[in-house]
C-alpha cells in the first residue's frame, strides 16, 4: 500500500480523523494542532481522490478480503463532490471552533466528536455495501447527537434526546430493509444490487423501509419535526456541520440507493417524495418567516432546502439532474454554514440571536452580516452561486422531462427563501444611534464565515468542471441503467 | 488574457473594485474614500472612452467563461451595450461627485459608496452582457445593490420601501429566470444577435414564444416601470437623493429600458416581434404608461414623488419607440436613453439641492426659489421644457422621431399620445416653474443652510448645471457626427439591415 495509490487515500480519509480523535482524548492540550493537521490533511487528500475519479471509479478493499466477505470502499465522481464538501466545511468550522467554544465554555468533548462524525461521515461517502453504510450512519447519528448535547442547556438536551430517538426509529428502519434485501437476494454490495434487485416485491418493501427510515434522518417534511431544535440549540461550529453535511448524508445514501438498486422504482414513490419536497419547501419557509430568533430561521431553511432536493425522485431519469442535485448538496452546505457561523458571531456578540435586534452588530460585525447577506443570496439562488447552476439543471431537468410543475415549485421555492432572507437583512439597515456594546468576536471566527460565504457566492464560476467530472458515467450504479448517454 | 478580453473586465473592476475597498474603510477616512471613488469613476470613464475609440474602428472586446455546458457569462462590446455604458460611466463621474457633497458628515457613508460602486458595476455588467443570462446575472445583482441604497436612510418608512421595491424587483427577477429558461429550451443558445435568435424557431411555436416574450418583458418592465408594474418606484423615493437620481437616469429603471430593447431587438429580433404581434402589444402598454404617468404626476404635491412619476412616464418612450417597428422611431426611443438620462438626473439633482439647502421638498415651499437659488432653477427649467419637449432641447428630439417614426409606421394614434402627454408635461410643470419665478419668495425656508456667497455647495451646484448643459447640448447639436442620436441612429439602422 503505498502513498501514489488512490486506494490508500480513501482509507486515510477515513483513518486520519479517526487517530485524531483517539490523539486529542489523550491528549487534549494539542487539540487544536491535531484537529488542523487532519483538517488539512484530509481536505487534500480529498481533492486529490476528486482528481482521480475525474478519469474512472476506484475501488479498494480493505486489508485486500475484498466483497463479500471484506470491506470495500469506493469513490466515484459523486463521492469525490461530497468528500470535497464535507472537507472544505470541517476545515471551516475547525478554524472556527476555538473562539467560539472559548467563550461558550463548552469541554474539551467538542474535538474528539467532531473528529468521529468526520470519520463516520467520510466512511459514510466510501462506503460500497448497505451494511457498511448502516453502521456508518449509527456512528454519524451518534456523534451529532453528542455534539448537540455539548451546548450546555436543557432545550439543547431536549433537542438531543429527540434527536437520539428519531435517529434510532429511522436507523432501524434502515435496517430492517437491509435484511430483507439481503434475505432476498444474498448480496449487500451496491453494485451487485444493483443489477439483481429487479422488481420483485422484497425489493418494494425493502424500498419503502428505508426510504423511510432515511427520510427521518434526511429531516423530509413531515419527518422533519426533530432538525429546527437540534440545529438551532446545538454550538454555532456544530449546527453548521449538521445543517451543511450531516442531513446530506442519509440522502446522499438515498441517491445511491435510487440511482442503483432502486432505479426502477414505480414512478408513483418518486412523486410522492418530490410532493413531500414541495410541502417541505414551503412550510420550511413559512415558518422560516415566522421566527424571531436567527438560528432557527437558518433551521427552518435547512428544512425549505432539504425539500428542493427531495425533487430529485420524480425527476430521476432526467439527464441533468444527477449533476443539479450534487451541486446543489455542495452548494447548500458551503452557504448554509457560512450562515450559522455569521450566526454564531452575532450569538457571540450579543448573547443572543433575536432577529429584531441585529441592527446593533451593524457597526461592529460588518463582515459577519456581509457573511450572512452572501450566504443568504446563494440560498435564494441568484447567479454567480453555486445554487444557481444547481437550480438552472434542477429547471432543465423539469423541462427535459416535460413535467414543467416542478420548475414552476423551483422558482417559488426561490422566491420564498428570498423573503425570509431579506426579513433578516432588512433588520441590519433599522437606524440606530447607539449600537449594543459586545463581546468581542475573534478574527478566526469573522474570517472564516466571511471567506466560506464568498467560496459559495463564487462556486457558480468553478461549476463548469466540477459539472463535467460529475457528468461522468458513475460507475456500477446508474450508468448500467443507460441514464448517462 | 489579451486585451481584447480584459478590457470589458477592467471596465468592471474599475467600479467593483474600488466599492469592495471602501467596504471596509473605517467612516472617517473620508480622503481615501473620496480618491477612491473619483479615481475608480474616472478609470472607468477612460477606458470605456478607449473601447468606444476602439470599437469604431473595428475593434472587438470579448470576454467568455463557460458556466455550464453549452452556457457562457459573455461581457463584450456592441455599438448598443457602449452606448448605454458610456452613459452610465459619464453620469455615475457626474453622481459621485455629487453624492460626496450632498451626503457629507452623514452615517454610514462607507457602506453607502460600497453598494453604490456595485451598482454601477452592475449596470455597466447589464450593458455589456453578451448573452441573455449575463444580463440576468447583471439584473439580479443590480436588485441587491440597490436595496441597500433605497433603506440606507433606516427609517420605518425606507425599510418599507425596501420591502416593497424588493418584493417588484426580485418578483420581476423570477420571471425573468422562467422567461429565459423556457426560452434556453427551445433556442438552445441564449445569445444578443442583431435580429435575433428566435427566427428559426417560429413555426409552429408562436404561442410558447409569445408565452415568453410576455415572461421577459413583464419581468424586465418591473424595472422598466411599466404600468401596472411600476408601484415600486414612487414609494423608492425615500431613498437619498443622488441614489434617486442614479435609480432614475442611468441604473434600475434604464437597465429595465435597456433590456426590453435587448429582447426585442437581439433576443427576438424586431421582425419577429411584429410578426407575433408583440411589438404592438408592448407599443400600446408604453402609450397606456406615457399617459397614466403623466396623469399621476399631476396630482402629486411633492416634488421627488411628481418626479418619479414624471419618469415613470417618460421612460415609456423608449419602449414605444423601438416596439413601432419602424427604424426612426427605434432611433427615438434609444436616443431617449440618453436624453431622458440626462434630463432626469438634473431634476433630481435640483430637488437634492433644493432639500439639503432650504429643506424644501414640497411643490408650495418651491415660491420665488428662482431668485435664491437662480443657477439651480435655471438648470431646473431647462430641462422641464426638455421634458415637455420644447425644441432645441433634447427632449424635443426624442418626441419628433416617435412622431414622425408613428407615422412612417401607418400607427398615428402614438401621434396624438404624444400630443396629450406633453399637453400633461406642461401642465404639471409650468405652473411650479410660474411660482419659482413669479411669485414672490417666502421669507423663511424650511431648513436654511449658509454657503457663504454661493447659492449652494458647489459639489452639489457643478454637477446639476453640467448635467443640464449636456441636457441642452445633445439637443442643440443632434446631428453632429457621433452625438447620441447619430449613434442611435446607427444602432436602430442595423436591426433593420437585411
Amino acid at each position: 500500500m503505498s502513498a501514489a495509490d488512490p486506494g490508500a487515500w480513501l482509507v486515510w480519509l477515513v483513518m486520519s480523523p479517526l487517530i485524531a480523535a483517539i490523539l486529542v482524548f489523550l491528549v487534549p492540550r494539542i487539540a487544536f494542532g491535531i484537529a488542523c493537521a487532519n483538517a488539512l490533511c484530509t481536505t487534500a487528500l480529498a481533492l486529490a481522490v476528486l482528481d482521480r475519479v475525474a478519469e474512472g471509479p476506484v475501488r479498494y478493499a480493505l486489508g485486500g478480503w475484498g466483497a463479500p466477505l471484506g470491506i470495500d470502499l469506493y469513490a466515484d465522481p459523486l463521492t469525490g463532490v461530497m468528500l470535497v464538501g464535507a472537507s472544505f466545511v470541517l476545515l471551516a468550522t475547525t478554524f472556527y471552533a476555538p473562539g467560539y467554544l472559548a467563550q461558550a465554555r463548552i469541554d474539551a468533548l467538542y474535538w474528539p466528536l467532531v473528529l468521529i462524525l468526520q470519520a463516520a461521515l467520510n466512511a459514510l461517502f466510501l462506503a460500497a455495501d448497505i451494511f457498511n453504510i448502516y453502521v456508518t450512519l449509527e456512528l454519524l447519528g451518534l456523534s451529532a447527537v453528542g455534539l448537540v448535547a455539548l451546548a450546555d442547556r436543557t432545550r439543547a438536551i431536549a433537542a438531543a434526546l429527540r434527536y437520539l430517538l428519531a435517529s434510532l426509529v429511522a436507523s432501524l428502519a434502515y435496517l430492517l430493509g437491509v435484511a430483507i434485501l439481503y434475505h432476498s437476494h444474498g448480496v449487500l454490495d451496491l453494485v451487485a444490487l444493483a443489477d439483481s434487485a429487479t422488481g420483485t416485491p422484497a425489493t418494494w418493501a425493502a424500498l419503502g423501509l428505508m426510504t423511510t427510515g432515511l427520510a427521518i434522518k434526511g429531516a423530509l417534511f413531515p419527518m422533519h419535526f426533530w432538525l429546527p431544535g437540534a440545529h438551532s440549540y446545538a454550538p454555532a461550529p456544530v449546527s453548521a456541520l449538521l445543517s451543511a453535511l450531516v442531513v446530506k448524508a442519509p440522502f446522499y445514501v438515498l441517491l445511491r440507493l435510487w440511482l442503483g438498486p432502486f432505479f426502477d422504482a414505480p414512478p408513483e414513490v418518486g412523486d410522492l417524495l418530490g410532493v413531500l419536497g414541495v410541502a417541505a419547501i414551503i412550510w420550511g419557509s413559512v415558518q422560516a418567516l415566522r421566527q424571531d430568533r436567527l438560528k432557527l430561521l437558518i433551521a427552518y431553511s435547512t428544512v425549505a432546502q432539504i425539500g428542493f432536493l427531495f425533487l430529485f425522485f420524480p425527476l430521476v431519469k432526467a439527464h441533468t439532474i444527477v449533476q443539479g442535485i450534487t451541486l446543489l448538496m455542495l452548494a447548500h452546505a458551503l452557504a448554509k454554514a457560512a450562515m450559522f457561523l455569521a450566526a454564531g458571531n452575532i450569538i457571540h456578540y450579543l448573547g443572543h440571536d433575536r432577529i429584531h435586534d441585529l441592527h446593533r452588530v451593524a457597526k461592529e460585525l460588518p463582515l459577519t452580516l456581509a457573511a450572512f447577506g452572501i450566504g443568504g443570496v446563494c440560498i435564494i439562488g441568484l447567479p454567480p452561486s453555486g445554487n444557481f447552476i444547481a437550480k438552472w439543471l434542477l429547471i432543465e431537468a423539469a423541462f427535459d422531462s416535460g413535467e414543467w410543475g416542478w420548475a414552476v415549485v423551483v422558482v417559488t421555492g426561490s422566491l420564498l427563501s428570498a423573503a425570509y432572507v431579506f426579513r433578516v437583512i432588512g433588520h441590519a439597515f433599522t437606524l440606530d444611534d447607539v449600537p449594543e456594546a459586545g463581546n468581542r468576536v475573534a478574527r478566526p471566527m469573522v474570517w472564516t464565515a466571511f471567506l466560506l460565504s464568498l467560496v459559495a457566492l463564487t462556486l457558480g464560476l468553478f461549476a463548469a468542471p466540477l459539472l463535467e467530472v460529475i457528468s461522468m458515467p458513475v460507475a456500477g450504479t446508474a450508468d448500467a441503467m443507460g441514464i448517462f448517454p | 488574457m489579451s486585451l481584447a478580453q480584459a478590457l470589458p473586465l477592467l471596465i468592471l473592476a474599475s467600479s467593483l473594485l474600488p466599492g469592495l475597498v471602501i467596504f471596509v474603510l473605517p467612516e472617517r477616512s473620508r480622503g481615501a474614500r473620496t480618491t477612491l471613488n473619483i479615481g475608480g469613476a474616472v478609470v472607468k470613464l477612460g477606458l470605456v472612452i478607449w473601447m468606444v475609440g476602439q470599437s469604431v474602428q473595428g475593434v472587438h472586446y470579448e470576454f467568455r467563461a463557460s458556466l455550464l455546458p453549452g452556457l457562457d457569462m459573455v461581457v463584450r462590446s456592441s455599438a448598443l451595450g457602449l452606448f448605454f455604458v458610456g452613459l452610465s460611466a459619464l453620469l455615475w463621474l457626474v453622481t459621485t461627485v455629487y453624492a460626496i457633497g450632498y451626503l457629507e458628515d452623514s452615517p454610514h457613508r462607507s457602506r453607502f459608496f460600497g453598494f453604490f460602486s456595485i451598482c454601477v458595476t452592475a449596470t455597466a455588467g447589464a450593458a455589456l452582457a453578451g448573452n441573455l443570462l449575463t444580463f440576468l446575472a447583471f439584473y439580479e445583482l443590480l436588485t441587491l445593490a440597490t436595496y441597500p441604497l433605497v433603506v440606507h436612510r433606516g427609517t420605518d418608512e425606507a425599510r418599507h420601501a425596501g420591502r416593497v421595491y424588493l418584493a417588484y424587483t426580485i418578483g420581476g427577477g423570477a420571471l425573468v429566470t422562467i422567461g429565459t429558461f423556457w426560452l434556453y429550451s427551445i433556442t438552445g443558445t441564449l445569445e444578443f444577435e442583431p435580429g435575433g435568435i428566435v427566427a428559426p424557431f417560429v413555426d409552429g411555436r408562436a404561442r410558447v414564444l409569445s408565452a415568453i416574450f410576455v415572461l421577459l418583458v413583464a419581468g424586465i418592465g418591473v424595472k422598466a416601470a411599466l404600468v401596472p408594474l411600476h408601484g415600486w418606484l414612487p414609494t423608492a423615493m425615500i431613498a437619498p437623493a443622488p441614489v434617486s437620481a442614479l435609480l432614475h437616469a442611468v441604473a434600475v429603471v434604464k437597465v429595465g429600458a435597456f433590456g426590453l430593447i435587448r429582447v426585442i431587438f437581439s433576443t427576438y429580433g424586431i421582425e419577429v416581434a411584429t410578426g407575433l404581434g408583440l411589438a404592438q402589444g408592448l407599443a400600446v402598454v408604453a402609450a397606456i404608461t406615457i399617459l397614466f404617468g403623466s396623469l399621476r404626476a399631476l396630482a402629486q404635491t411633492n416634488l421627488k414623488r411628481l418626479l418619479a412619476y414624471s419618469t415613470v412616464s417618460q421612460l415609456s418612450y423608449i419602449a414605444l419607440g423601438v416596439s413601432l417597428g419602424v427604424p426612426v422611431a427605434a432611433a427615438g426611443g434609444i436616443v431617449h436613453l440618453v436624453h431622458q438620462g440626462l434630463m432626469k438626473i438634473t431634476l433630481f439633482f435640483v430637488a437634492g439641492n433644493l432639500a439639503e439647502t432650504l429643506g424644501i421638498h414640497e411643490i408650495r415651499d418651491m415660491r420665488g426659489v428662482g431668485r435664491r437659488m437662480p443657477w439651480t432653477m435655471a438648470a431646473f427649467t431647462l430641462c422641464a421644457f426638455g421634458m415637455i419637449g420644447t425644441p432645441p432641447m433634447a427632449g424635443f428630439v426624442t418626441k419628433w422621431y416617435l412622431g414622425v417614426g408613428a407615422i412612417e409606421a401607418g400607427a398615428s394614434w402614438v401621434v396624438w399620445v404624444l400630443v396629450a402627454s406633453s399637453l400633461l408635461n406642461a401642465a404639471y410643470f409650468l405652473p411650479i416653474l410660474r411660482i419659482v419665478w413669479f411669485d414672490d419668495p417666502r421669507g423663511d425656508w424650511p431648513q436654511e443652510r449658509n454657503f457663504g456667497g454661493a447659492e449652494t455647495s458647489l459639489m452639489l451646484l457643478l454637477p446639476t448645471l453640467f448635467t443640464a448643459a449636456a441636457a441642452l447640448a445633445v439637443g442643440l447639436f443632434a446631428s453632429l457626427p457621433y452625438s447620441p442620436l447619430e449613434w442611435a441612429r446607427l444602432i436602430a439602422t442595423r436591426q433593420y439591415a437585411p
